[in-house]
């Protein structure tokens, strides 16, 4: 077994471990802390295809995020209410409804992002993100009736066959199930003969193009399925919290995406995951210490980004090896 | 006789007020290497651009296997069957030699859209990426990432690329270039045999391997093609020896 793969079993099994135990000893508080872990490194693995493997640096994955909680929350409200949502469509508390309808709509919302941004490249690239993703940000503040800017609170989680969701535990499962499952999208897709047409791009378009792949519509496919995956964490995180707002819209939303998977390793299958426990790790450790922790953050990511550039996993299991 | 497999026509492109090409016309037959020699700054890069498709001509046409691939993209034009190298090595530097072969491979199958099999797993992929790597002979550095690879094995990793794609005609741009004395024999070799595949556009500084290669050679002087014919007719055309090979006539 090489070393990154022993450092990826050990991250992928200490989160549930540290679950598990906070559950013996009753503190239910760190099932959600692990649970908050879960989550964000799913957002950061489908901008991870989109980042790490075609090196599109969206700054505006918040959209997706966004779009993913505003599923859960307006058709949670509307099952609440029963109140017919679309061309007499009712709303859903089916988490698998709720799944769906994410993947859709931030499937479509891609790609229109994704057809008019990849026509340019660089920083024009990362600010069209921006923008767009600011727009959705405004229009969500600007709709008075999901809750505008006070947001949308959800009465009760939303539910799954067989399931009490409402149990820390189970809800963390189902949250650690779809990480894995990203996880195991990405490293699919990242063997495969589009994942090889994805990361060439990246590393040399020209040449890309001139064995007769055309760049462009391989990173657009990617930079969808890079949205709906971060969409479906989204509708998690709304599940979590029982709120959705526009602040997961925001760009803060975005730039915390970024961070993630920097601290932890950009393209690294495992760098979503080891970034997000180190996020939540600092947030919740030097956030106790003092108000101003993202300070110490900034520092934190100044130094991977000049010392380590591979992220903690590459820290770890050294730099990598592609085919 | 046969329409030519890479037909230009009148093709004109300014930048401002240079004129770099400057209604050029010439053919590529099967079976043949043609090769278009000229000082620096003659706009033979410009043109090789053109008909790759990475700058568009102002005016003028290009036909490949009968088809004007005027209008077409990089990519299409590759996936008819127009592989070149590149002046300067150009390759997807993380990639394994091999990988770096496979996805040309892929690129001629038109299959980038396949989400599932693992490629490393794939041996209509491996294979004839395999077999690409040992005839340029660097079957043994399959696995190494092209980042690492020495500038001749590069130049030779192209060349496997151009043929991985299953060219119909190949434009190769200074091919032997920062190639050592036994490398360049060895691709003189290897270029010869390779014409009777499909013919070579060549682009060469060496004149060496020109004189031994080329069926046909074409001079470019300011974007304009002095001459075209066999070695021997080159090389005692009085205009050729006093505008290129530097000899008063």
């Amino acid at each position: 077994m090489t070393r990154e793969r022993t450092v990826n079993l050990v991250l992928l099994l200490l989160v549930p471990a540290a679950a598990l135990a906070a559950q013996a000893i009753g503190e239910t508080f760190y099932v959600t802390l692990a649970t908050r872990i879960a989550i964000l490194a799913l957002a950061a693995t489908g901008l991870n295809i989109a980042l790490g493997l075609g090196g599109l640096v969206s700054f505006g994955h918040a959209a997706f995020f966004g779009i993913g909680g505003y599923a859960a929350g307006i058709l949670a409200t509307h099952a609440f209410n029963q109140e017919p949502l679309l061309f007499g469509l009712p709303g859903s508390k089916q988490m698998l409804v709720i799944w769906l309808t994410s993947l859709v709509a931030s499937g479509l919302v891609a790609a229109v992002i994704g057809a008019i941004s990849l026509r340019t490249s660089g920083v024009y690239f990362i600010m069209i993100t921006l923008a767009f993703a600011q727009m959705i940000y405004y229009f969500a503040i600007s709709w008075p009736a999901y809750g505008g800017e006070d947001g949308l609170s959800l009465y009760v989680r939303n539910s799954f066959p067989g399931l009490n969701t409402l149990d820390p535990m189970t809800f963390f499962l189902i949250c650690y199930g779809l990480l894995v499952l990203g996880l195991l999208v990405f490293a699919t897709l990242r063997a495969s003969r589009f994942g090889t047409a994805l990361q060439a791009s990246r590393q040399n378009p020209t040449r890309v193009a001139a064995v007769g792949i055309t760049p462009y519509r391989i990173r657009l496919v990617a930079f969808i399925l890079s949205g709906m995956v971060t969409a479906i964490a989204g509708a998690l995180y709304a599940d979590l919290n029982r709120f959705v707002s526009p602040s997961m819209l925001s760009w803060h939303m975005s730039g915390e995406l970024i961070v993630l998977i920097i601290l932890g390793g950009t393209g690294r299958l495992f760098g979503p995951l080891a970034g997000a426990i180190l996020y939540i790790l600092f947030e919740f450790v030097l956030g106790g210490l003092t108000e101003s922790w993202q300070l110490f953050l900034g520092l934190i990511l100044l130094g991977v980004v000049l010392f380590a550039r591979g992220g903690l996993i590459g820290l770890l299991a050294g730099k990598e090896r592609h085919g | 006789m046969a329409e030519p497999v890479l037909d230009i026509r009148s093709l004109k492109k300014s930048f401002g007020a240079v004129v770099a090409t400057d209604g050029v016309s010439l053919d590529l037959r099967e079976g043949e290497i043609h090769a278009l020699i000229g000082p620096n700054g003659a706009g033979k890069s410009t043109l090789i651009h053109q008909i790759a498709g990475t700058i568009r001509p102002d005016s003028g046409e290009i036909r490949f296997l009968g088809q004007d691939i005027g209008t077409l993209g990089v990519a299409e034009r590759a996936r008819l069957g127009l592989g070149r190298t590149f002046q300067v090595s150009s390759l997807a530097h993380e990639f394994s030699a091999l990988r770096n072969v496979m996805l040309a491979v892929q690129g001629s199958q038109g299959s980038s859209f396949r989400f599932f099999r693992p490629v490393m797993d794939d041996a209509s992929l491996k294979e004839p990426a395999m077999a690409a790597l040992e005839r340029v002979g660097l079957a043994n550095r399959a696995g190494i990432p092209a980042a690492e690879l020495s500038h001749g094995e590069r130049r030779q990793l192209e060349i496997a690329i151009a043929l991985a794609l299953g060219s119909r005609a190949f434009l190769l741009d200074e091919p032997m270039a920062g190639m050592g004395p036994e490398g360049s024999q060895a691709l003189t070799a290897f270029l010869d045999g390779l014409r009777q595949e499909a013919p070579i556009l060549l682009v060469e500084h060496d004149m060496e391997a020109v004189f031994a290669l080329a069926d046909r050679i074409s001079v470019l002087v300011y974007g304009r093609v002095i001459a075209t014919g066999s070695v021997e007719e080159i090389r005692n055309n009085p205009t050729v020896r006093e505008a290129y090979l530097g000899e008063p006539a």
